[in-house]
């Protein structure tokens, strides 16, 4: 670039105030129009439709388990078939794990991490753009299918050979591995979004140990989901291979072997809980915050629980096998290392308590789900160190025992804080409080209504009633507990309604939000709420582990980068100093158009292995449009 | 909120090599998920050797020749490779364009000689779990070689065109970064499929 272009090129020292607002949000801002909205690359227009998506999938989801609970309220009630049965169960547990808890908790990452580190743009927007889109296509395709009468009915970990063609001969089961397919791909383009955006997108001076924990917890995740999420890849692959080109990965008769299904899948589906737990923690820590007044106690400690959490995680799926025979010695290696999973997380307990007992806490609704999580989730880990030993599992391993803890676990451990970071961030997001006094109503039902339905569930496990049965006779006596369980379903629901309708009200009618309403400490409350495209004017520059308080009512900023196109500034690992102004992308339609490719290479190949050779050019041709540059300002530095 | 300007980045250049690029550490993190995704494919084959009394299943092992001669163009192929990278770094548009031709020749012969392989794997995938693993793993690694090999070509053709600007070189350098994941990629796959049926 000459001398002279260097000149013209104005920076944002040049400009001020609203000049400067103006200016970049005018370079930031997602193109108006139905074309515009689908060419976005803005990490909070994807973040909000992820967001809004996965909440979709949990009303459905949860419409399911209502369905379940009137089915289960008495004995031999014939509102659904066995086969429909077997249908609705599979779709909620896969719609649950596939479709809301892990894209739900990405979603607040792709919204929150850039503005948490300070930068303009989550990296690789436009393969953030793809992601969205593979993610709504998947979930799209279960659901269809679905009504369609082809919904999976094989459970939600598909085992073989009740998923093998010889059992499961219509398409059902293809339909399963192909959306796992669709979600494991949007959810690995995210990881590797969050990563490169915390390595190299913090403002500077957000050195390591100043890193907001909840971008610490999505970071672990990140990870976590790039090591876990291969391995249930390889798994669809390969049953779908099984299933349509008749490969014999779990065929005993040729060689194969069922259980391999089991590792690929646990070797995975453990992590996958952790995936879901570990950013809801992260939520608990902000929320503690700023709730409690004072900085998270113990936060080197909560780090490395994080990451020691990640790293135990992988050494514990084979406790979901207990029951498949497994040597001595290694049954004795899994429940020991099933048992260490909860040093971390007891440390992390540890820390959030101190900082509760020391702090002046304020008990407004985000404060209220968290400390609902704590008390549910203690309940949770005990009955999960239960069943990790491995006599206690042999006699519980399939009952309702197990379903209840894993609600406990998963309702208790991520949907709580997920509802309280709702009720956090919603003013960020929408410029609008929520209201307290629904709030209060959401909370108690929630927390009322969730031990009703699941509290029983442990007893009725123990009582010996199984999982995954459409019904039982009236001389089991488990009719009454399965009663109870579906009024506090029915309660549990309602609280959901309430926070539907909460949002809803306050979305016209909430009190207006300023940029930093709950008086917190971290960057995302640096700015507008909701803030503009480009996040922020100048990007601030962190000396504190919590800016917003440590600054006062100053806050030191960057100035230099471009105020003619997009331009984010990378800094390094782990001192974040600047080392360079990099372009950002611009809206493109091409991640849109290369979903709809990859869309139909999926599904058509459900139907003819030759899908692969045909979809593939149309795949090529979409990639080729998305990465060929377009000659504007952008792609010609 | 109130803000001071502490500090000026104007003068930072607009692209960079490396770790110190953000595509860099994309590519970085694309290798890690899917050198887990060979790894778990390789755990599955030994598994299922581990589980059969025999091995190869209901087949010979594969023919030596046409993998060990892709083992020797790949490593080879390392030092066009690093020539591409240096003259990425120098920014010479006209030596990139020279090795982006070579690399996509040696792609081009690699993906020939990787169809000759899966004709003389000596089992069919719908054999028996052997031949399914093989061809997997076979399919997997060729998927890569595949679409670096395309990257590579639409690079090679940018380079010929208005848009070979300085930081499509940062391209070209991560294009090399991962040509050279998928030669090391390769070898453990090589023992694994050609030498571990012979054991
Ligand atoms: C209104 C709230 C919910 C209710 C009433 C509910 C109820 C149930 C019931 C009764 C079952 C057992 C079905 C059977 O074994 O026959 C079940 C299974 C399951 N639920 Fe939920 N659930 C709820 C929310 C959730 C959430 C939020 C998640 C995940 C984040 C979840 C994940 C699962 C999974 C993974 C299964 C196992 C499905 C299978 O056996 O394949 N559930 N649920
Ligand atoms: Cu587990």
């Amino acid at each position: 670039m000459s001398m002279a272009a260097e000149q013209r090129d104005v920076r944002d020292d040049a400009l001020h105030g609203l000049q400067l607002a103006a200016r970049l949000e005018s370079i930031w801002r997602t193109p108006p129009g139905l074309t515009g909205a689908l060419m976005s690359v803005d990490h909070k227009v994807i973040g909000r439709r992820y967001i809004v998506t996965a909440f979709t999938f949990l009303v459905l989801g949860g419409l399911l388990a209502i369905l379940m609970r009137i089915q289960l309220s008495g004995a031999e009630n014939r509102l659904l078939s066995p086969d429909l049965y077997n249908q609705v169960f599979t779709m909620h547990g896969s719609t649950m794990m596939f479709l809301f808890a892990v894209p739900v908790m990405e979603a607040f990452a792709v919204y929150l991490v850039p503005l948490m580190v300070g930068t303009r743009n989550i990296a690789f927007p436009r393969l953030n753009a793809f992601s969205y889109w593979m993610f709504l296509f998947g979930g799209c395709f279960l659901w269809i299918s679905f009504l369609f009468n082809v919904g999976p009915d094989v459970g939600w970990f598909a085992y073989t050979p009740l998923s093998s063609l010889q059992f499961n001969p219509s398409k059902r089961a293809d339909v399963w591995a192909q959306m796992i397919t669709f979600t494991e791909v949007a959810a690995l383009a995210v990881a590797v979004e969050i990563i490169v955006t915390v390595f190299k997108q913090r403002a500077p001076g957000m050195t390591l140990d100043r890193i907001p924990l909840f971008v610490w917890s999505m970071l672990v995740t990140a990870f976590l989901v790039m090591f876990a999420m291969p391995s249930i890849m390889v798994a669809s692959t390969t049953l779908i291979l099984d299933r349509l080109v008749s490969t014999r990965f779990y065929d005993p008769s040729s060689g194969g072997n069922v259980l391999l299904w089991q590792h690929l899948f646990w070797f995975f589906g453990h992590p996958e809980v952790y995936i879901i737990f570990i950013p809801a923690t992260g939520m608990v820590s902000m929320i503690l915050a700023t709730f409690a007044r004072r900085p998270v106690i113990g936060y080197p400690v909560i780090v490395l629980s994080l990451i020691a959490t990640g790293f135990l995680s992988f050494g514990l799926w084979v406790h979901h096998m207990f029951v498949t025979g497994l040597p001595h010695l290694a049954a004795g290696l899994f429940t020991a290392s099933s048992m260490l999973i909860a040093v971390p997380s007891g440390l992390q307990i540890f820390c959030w308590i101190a900082t509760l007992w020391d702090g002046r806490p304020v008990y407004r609704t985000p404060l209220l789900f968290v400390l609902g999580f704590i008390v549910i989730f203690v309940i949770g880990g005990l009955s999960g160190v239960m069943v990790a030993s491995v006599p206690i599992d042999t006699q519980v391993h399939d009952t309702y025992f197990v379903v209840a803890h894993f609600h406990y676990v998963l309702i208790g451990g991520a949907v709580f804080p997920l509802v309280g970071a709702v009720y956090y961030w919603f003013p960020k997001i929408c410029g609008r409080m929520l209201s307290e006094r629904l709030g209060r109503w959401n909370f108690w039902l929630a927390f009322f209504g969730f031990n009703i339905a699941f509290f029983p569930m442990h007893i009725l496990g123990l009582m010996g009633m199984p999982r995954r049965v459409y019904t039982y006779t009236l001389e089991m006596g488990w009719e009454r507990l399965n009663l109870l369980s579906s009024v506090g379903a029915v309660m549990f629901a309602l609280s959901f309604a309430v926070l539907l309708a909460n949002a809803i009200y306050s979305l016209r009618k909430g009190t207006p939000a300023n940029d930093n309403p709950w008086d917190a400490s971290t960057l995302e409350w640096a700015t507008a709420s909701p803030p503009p495209p480009q996040n922020f004017d100048r990007i601030p520059i962190v000396t504190h582990r919590e800016p917003l308080w440590a600054d006062g009512d100053t806050l030191p900023v960057v100035a230099g980068l471009s105020a003619e196109r997009r331009e984010v500034l990378l800094t390094s690992l782990a001192e974040a100093e600047p080392q360079i102004r990099e372009a950002s992308p611009e809206p493109s339609i091409w991640p849109l158009l290369t979903a709809i490719a990859t869309t139909i290479f999926f599904i058509g190949s459900i139907f003819t292995p030759w899908a692969v050779l045909w979809g593939t050019p149309p795949m090529a041709i979409t990639l080729i449009g998305w990465f060929w540059p377009t000659g504007s300002k952008e792609d010609e530095e | 909120m109130k803000q001071t300007i502490v500090r000026r980045v104007g003068e930072l250049p607009t692209f960079g090599f490396g770790p110190q690029s953000g595509p860099w550490w994309g590519a970085m993190s694309f290798m890690a998920l899917e050198g887990m995704g060979f790894a778990i494919a390789i755990g599955a084959y030994l598994y299922l050797y581990a589980v059969n009394p025999t091995w190869p299943i209901g087949a010979s092992p594969p023919d030596l020749w046409p993998g060990t001669a892709e083992t020797i163009i790949f490593l080879l192929s390392i030092i066009p490779n690093q020539y591409a990278n240096r003259a990425a770094h120098q920014q010479d548009r006209h030596k990139v364009r020279v090795w982006l031709v070579v690399m996509s020749l040696i792609g081009i012969v690699l993906l020939i000689l990787r169809g000759f392989e899966f004709a003389h794997l000596n089992t069919r995938w719908d054999n028996s779990a052997y031949g399914s693993v093989v061809w997997l793993i076979l399919g997997l690694h060729t998927t890569h070689l595949a679409t670096d090999l395309g990257d590579t070509i639409v690079l090679a053709v940018l380079m010929f065109t208005s848009h070979a600007r300085p930081r499509r070189f940062s391209d070209v350098t991560d294009n090399v970064f991962y040509w050279n994941f998928v030669v090391i990629a390769w070898l453990p796959l090589y023992v694994l499929l050609d030498w571990v049926p012979r054991l």
